[in-house]
Order: structure tokens, then C-alpha cells, then sequence
């Protein structure tokens, strides 16, 4: 006990520059992780989180009854599968691809271009698509001007997922590409000079050299990925598909409905009982990705 | 060394270009429509449409000149977000390379429970629910201006980060400083953060963009418009006929004689145009800054 006074003296300074981080990864984190008591109570705001009555399990019953969760979570998952899917064929391909590419110039324009669309916020992107795609979009006035009637995207919710697909390469394939284009950058040139003078062609030297090299970074960012699989990005979904009822059909994921519920529902209890199940099959998920991992190929796990 | 470049060299080559080529083009066209259509009449979205270009016909500056006619509307979201922005990057940075830090020093003998105490709070969350109740009946955030800062103040992310990139720094330079009877914030401020720039110059970027483009946490704790920050004027803009309703009375007109159109990309242009032109400049570091980020924690 004293050691241990005497070891926290020796570095109390150190100890002291924790402090602002400490305070706010208790206040902001630690305490909402017990907050989710709130999911096995009966919530009213007078009695606030730690003091309204217990209810047992009644708030998922509520949650599950009505089956509305599980078309929520399907979607959410598959939406993430698709985005991790392409995502990482999208940005691994533009990476060997850019990797290739000689000429400074177009190289550097290009890269630029590509990584335009991540500066920009869910909000602009909704003004970009409805300028494209609205009644009086850009599409639309073509489809017009050539005497075709007019199409929207907007009453067409199969479609959506294929449109939340494409816009969410549109933004983040910039992203990724330059996160891979660095790991092709670490490669060593002697690799690909043994192949050359073994006479490798250009496929196979990305087939053999490039992509076996990038193993480690995909593996992390798929893992990374894999943590968040039940988490809709939040901003794309309001923001693209918003209240548009029709559309929700396919493009509604938890989070959006959490949120919903969190500003148009007086069941708190429900709605906080909707995200701890989604916070348990997150927690379950990259638990179990990363178990997996440390079996296959231990060099690559995540913790 | 000039190799010569066989047929599949060439082949490749060319698909590359065209490849890389036409995704450039994909992600770059939106950007160049909505300012195509930010300068189009009216009278001419509405009849023919936008377009992919302007001509003289169609051409008008209309739309500016009603977005800054309304200076109470834009110019105090303006004036918001690049408070928000300044102040919570340089608070958000110092706590995270403060603790990215002393949590990178080989000596400190509690840094491994430390740093999994904060990892694990990007495994496990308590979900929106209890987080959202703690900020608002707690912690007073409702309507506040602190209430766009908190939020983005502290990321495990980022500090995993720093954290990675200060263990890279050699340790000896620490113990040198020490050995001359230098204490442990004299060392982190005068020798470690002066090292540190690539590092800090991504971090600012990172979290500077996150402030500039938050509209969530405006929309969660502001119910008036008093605070209301550029992204989420935005969004009312496009969303609502309250906040055209507002423009409107702002300038002394109809609503209906408003160019709504035309002000919407208007506004996404004034909005968006900060950044975009910023980032020729910021393209370099931000480059470096990911493949810090790609550094494995």
C-alpha cells in the first residue's frame, strides 16, 4: 500500500496531466455505461436515470414485440457488410491503381479530387443529391430535354440501396485509397526488382507482391470495421433518407430510429433499451472477430 | 534506370489513367453542378431545371445577394462555427497529446491499464439514450454554446494516435531533460510537443473538420436558433419553410418571391467554400497525417 503511494508520489505530476482525459472518459463514457440501467426502468425525468422505478425487462418486451427491430437490424447490418465489402475492393483497387500512376501532375489532381467529397458534411451531400436527382435535378432537366418523363430516386426505396452504396464510395474512397496508398508506399523496391529480373509482369507483381503487402492493413480496417457493423453512420441515413416514410422501408437503421424515438417517444426506457442491445452486438461482434483473428493469424489483432 | 516497358505495362498503364481518371471525375462533377446551379435564375430552375452549365440567359447573382442579404442568419452561423472550431481544436489537442503522452512513456508504470481503461470505452458504449440524458438533465447543455465544443473535446482515436507517434520519439530525449531537472509538463510542453508537429498539424486537421462540419450536436441540444451553427442553419434552410420564412422577413419579402432554389446551393456554396478552397494547402498533411493515422496503436 505504501509502495504504491510512494510509486503515485514518484510520478504525480504525470499522474496529473491524466487528469482532463480521465474526467472526461468517466463523465462522458463510464457514467452513460451505467446509465443503461435506464433500458430496466420505468424512466420519467423527475426521478431521473438512477432514481425512476424498476421495471425488469418489460422495455424489451416493448422492443421486440412489434419485430420492427430486427428489420432495423437486418438492414443496418447488411447496409455494413455492403460499405466494408466495396469499400475495401473501391480503395485497395484506386490504391494500386494510383500507386501505378507516373505522372505527378495527374497523380497529385486526381488524389486531390478523389479525396474532395470526405471534407464535406452529410448536410452539403443532401444538397448535392437533390440537385442531382430532385424534380428539378440535373437528371431530371436531361430526361426532360429529350422529351423522357421524369424519374426520381426519392419514390423508389428498392433502389436505395444501391444510391446509399454509391454515395458512400462517392465519399470515403479518397479516404481510404491514401490510407492504403501509404502501406503500398512502406513496400520495399527490392521486392519488385526480384521480380522483375525472375520476369513478373504487372499483375502479377500486384498480384503477388502489392496485395499480400497490404494484408495487415486490411485486415485492421476490416476489423475496425467489424466493431461498428450494427452502428448505421447516423448522418448519412438522416440526412440522405431523412423522413421520407416511403423510403425508410429500406433505409431506416437503428440508429436513426433510436434517435427517433429518443425525440418523439415518452418510452426513454425503450429507446435506451434499442441502443444497449445494439451496444451488446457490437461488443459481441469485434469480441468475437478479434478471438477469431488471434486463432488465425495472431500478428493482426486488434487488442 | 529506364526500363522498357512491356506490352502489359502499357496496357495497364493506360487503364490506370483511364481508371483513376473517371473516378476523379465522379467525385469532383457534383461539386462543379452545384455551383453551376447556385448561379442560375430562378425562373429557369423552375421551368427548364437545373443544368450542367449557365449561359448568359440564365445567369444570375441573385442568389448571393439574398444569402448575405441576411447577415443575422449567416454571418452569426459563421461566426459560431469558427468559435466552436478554434476553441475546441486547441482544448481538443492539448488533452490529446497530453495524454497520448504520458501515456507513450516507457516509465510510467500504469500504461497499459490506463490506455485499455480508454480503449475500452470504443468497445462498449452505454448507447445514445444515457448519454443524451446525462448531457441535457445533468449537465445543463440545452441551449448552451459549451454544448458544440464538449462533445468533440476528447477521441481514444486521436490519442491512440498521438500516443503511437510519441513513442516514436526516442526516449533517451525524455531522459536527458530529466536528468537535467526538468519536470514532466516542462518536458511534454518544451522538448515533446515541439517534435510533434506532423502530429499536430494532422490532429488539428482531423479535428478541425469534425467541428467545422457538425450539425448532430447542434440539432440535439439547440432548440433555439440563438447558437445555431452553420451546418445546421444549413440544413434548416433546405429542410424547412420556417427558417425561409425567416430569411424572408430578414429581407423584407414574400416568401414566395424568395429564389429558394438558387439560395439553397447558394448557401451550400458559402457554406462548403472555406474548405474546399483551404484544402490544396491542407492536401499535404493531411496525406501524412493518415498514414500516421494507419499506424497501428
Amino acid at each position: 500500500m505504501s509502495q504504491l503511494i510512494k510509486k503515485m508520489r514518484k510520478h504525480r505530476v504525470l499522474l496529473a496531466m491524466l487528469i482532463p482525459a480521465f474526467i472526461y472518459i468517466i463523465l462522458f463514457a463510464y457514467i452513460p455505461m451505467a446509465g443503461i440501467v435506464v433500458a430496466f426502468k420505468n424512466f420519467n425525468y423527475n426521478d431521473g436515470i438512477f432514481n425512476s422505478p424498476w421495471n425488469g425487462l418489460a422495455n424489451f418486451n416493448y422492443l421486440f414485440v412489434t419485430k420492427k427491430i430486427f428489420t432495423l437490424t437486418r438492414n443496418t447490418l447488411l447496409y455494413n457488410i455492403a460499405f466494408i465489402f466495396f469499400g475495401m475492393i473501391c480503395e485497395v483497387g484506386f490504391a494500386v491503381l494510383l500507386s501505378e500512376i507516373n505522372n505527378k501532375v495527374f497523380k497529385k489532381f486526381a488524389q486531390g479530387f478523389m479525396f474532395l467529397p470526405y471534407f464535406i458534411s452529410w448536410v452539403v451531400v443532401a444538397t448535392i443529391m437533390l440537385n442531382i436527382f430532385g424534380d428539378n435535378g440535373v437528371i431530371n432537366s436531361i430526361l426532360h430535354s429529350m422529351g423522357l418523363a421524369k424519374f426520381s430516386i426519392y419514390h423508389q426505396p428498392a433502389q436505395w440501396p444501391i444510391v446509399l452504396v454509391f454515395v458512400r464510395l462517392w465519399k470515403q474512397t479518397g479516404y481510404g485509397a491514401v490510407i492504403y496508398l501509404a502501406a503500398i508506399a512502406g513496400i520495399s523496391q527490392d521486392l519488385y526488382e526480384a521480380a522483375e529480373i525472375d520476369g513478373a509482369n504487372v499483375w502479377q507483381k500486384i498480384r503477388f507482391i502489392t496485395v499480400p503487402s497490404l494484408k495487415p492493413t486490411i485486415m485492421i480496417m476490416v476489423l475496425l470495421a467489424l466493431g461498428n457493423v450494427f452502428r448505421g453512420d447516423f448522418g448519412m441515413f438522416y440526412q440522405l433518407v431523412g423522413s421520407n416514410q416511403m423510403l425508410m422501408q429500406t433505409s431506416d437503421v437503428i440508429d436513426t430510429y433510436v434517435y427517433r424515438m429518443l425525440t418523439t417517444s415518452p418510452n426513454v426506457g425503450m429507446t435506451a433499451a434499442a441502443g444497449l442491445y445494439q451496444s451488446i452486438l457490437c461488443f459481441v461482434t469485434i469480441v468475437v472477430a478479434n478471438g477469431i483473428v488471434k486463432k488465425l493469424a495472431p500478428d493482426y489483432t486488434l487488442f | 534506370m529506364k526500363i522498357k516497358k512491356g506490352k502489359d505495362a502499357i496496357a495497364f498503364d493506360t487503364l490506370a489513367y483511364v481508371l483513376v481518371g473517371l473516378f476523379a471525375l465522379f467525385c469532383v462533377i457534383p461539386f462543379y453542378l452545384i455551383v453551376i446551379g447556385s448561379f442560375t435564375k430562378e425562373s429557369s430552375i423552375i421551368t427548364s431545371g437545373y443544368s450542367f452549365y449557365v449561359n448568359a440567359k440564365s445567369f444570375s447573382v441573385e442568389a448571393y445577394k439574398m444569402a448575405l442579404k441576411t447577415p443575422e442568419t449567416i454571418i452569426h452561423a459563421y461566426g459560431i462555427t469558427i468559435f466552436v472550431t478554434v476553441i475546441g481544436t486547441a482544448l481538443a489537442i492539448f488533452i490529446c497529446t497530453i495524454t497520448g503522452y504520458v501515456l507513450s512513456r516507457q516509465d510510467f508504470p500504469w500504461r497499459n491499464g490506463i490506455s485499455f481503461f480508454f480503449f475500452f470505452t470504443t468497445l462498449f458504449s452505454g448507447g445514445l439514450v444515457p448519454w443524451y440524458l446525462l448531457c441535457t438533465k445533468y449537465l445543463n447543455f440545452s441551449n448552451h454554446i459549451y454544448s458544440l465544443i464538449i462533445p468533440g473535446l476528447f477521441s481514444v482515436w486521436n490519442m491512440i494516435i498521438a500516443k503511437s507517434f510519441m513513442k516514436g520519439i526516442p526516449f533517451e530525449m525524455t531522459e536527458a531533460a530529466k536528468i537535467d531537472g526538468a519536470g514532466d509538463f516542462y518536458i511534454y510542453y518544451k522538448i515533446i510537443l515541439p517534435m510533434a508537429k506532423p502530429l499536430i498539424a494532422t490532429l488539428t486537421l482531423f479535428i478541425a473538420l469534425a467541428y467545422w462540419n457538425d450539425w448532430y450536436n447542434c440539432m440535439l441540444f439547440m432548440s433555439t436558433s440563438k447558437n445555431w451553427n452553420l451546418q445546421y442553419t444549413l440544413q434548416n434552410i433546405l429542410n424547412s419553410q420556417e427558417a425561409l420564412k425567416r430569411i424572408a422577413a430578414q429581407t423584407g419579402m414574400q416568401v414566395g418571391q424568395l429564389p429558394s432554389e438558387g439560395l439553397k446551393l447558394a448557401m451550400t456554396v458559402i457554406a462548403t467554400g472555406p474548405i474546399v478552397l483551404l484544402y490544396p494547402f491542407l492536401q499535404k498533411y493531411f496525406v501524412k497525417g493518415l498514414t500516421l493515422g494507419a499506424v497501428k496503436g
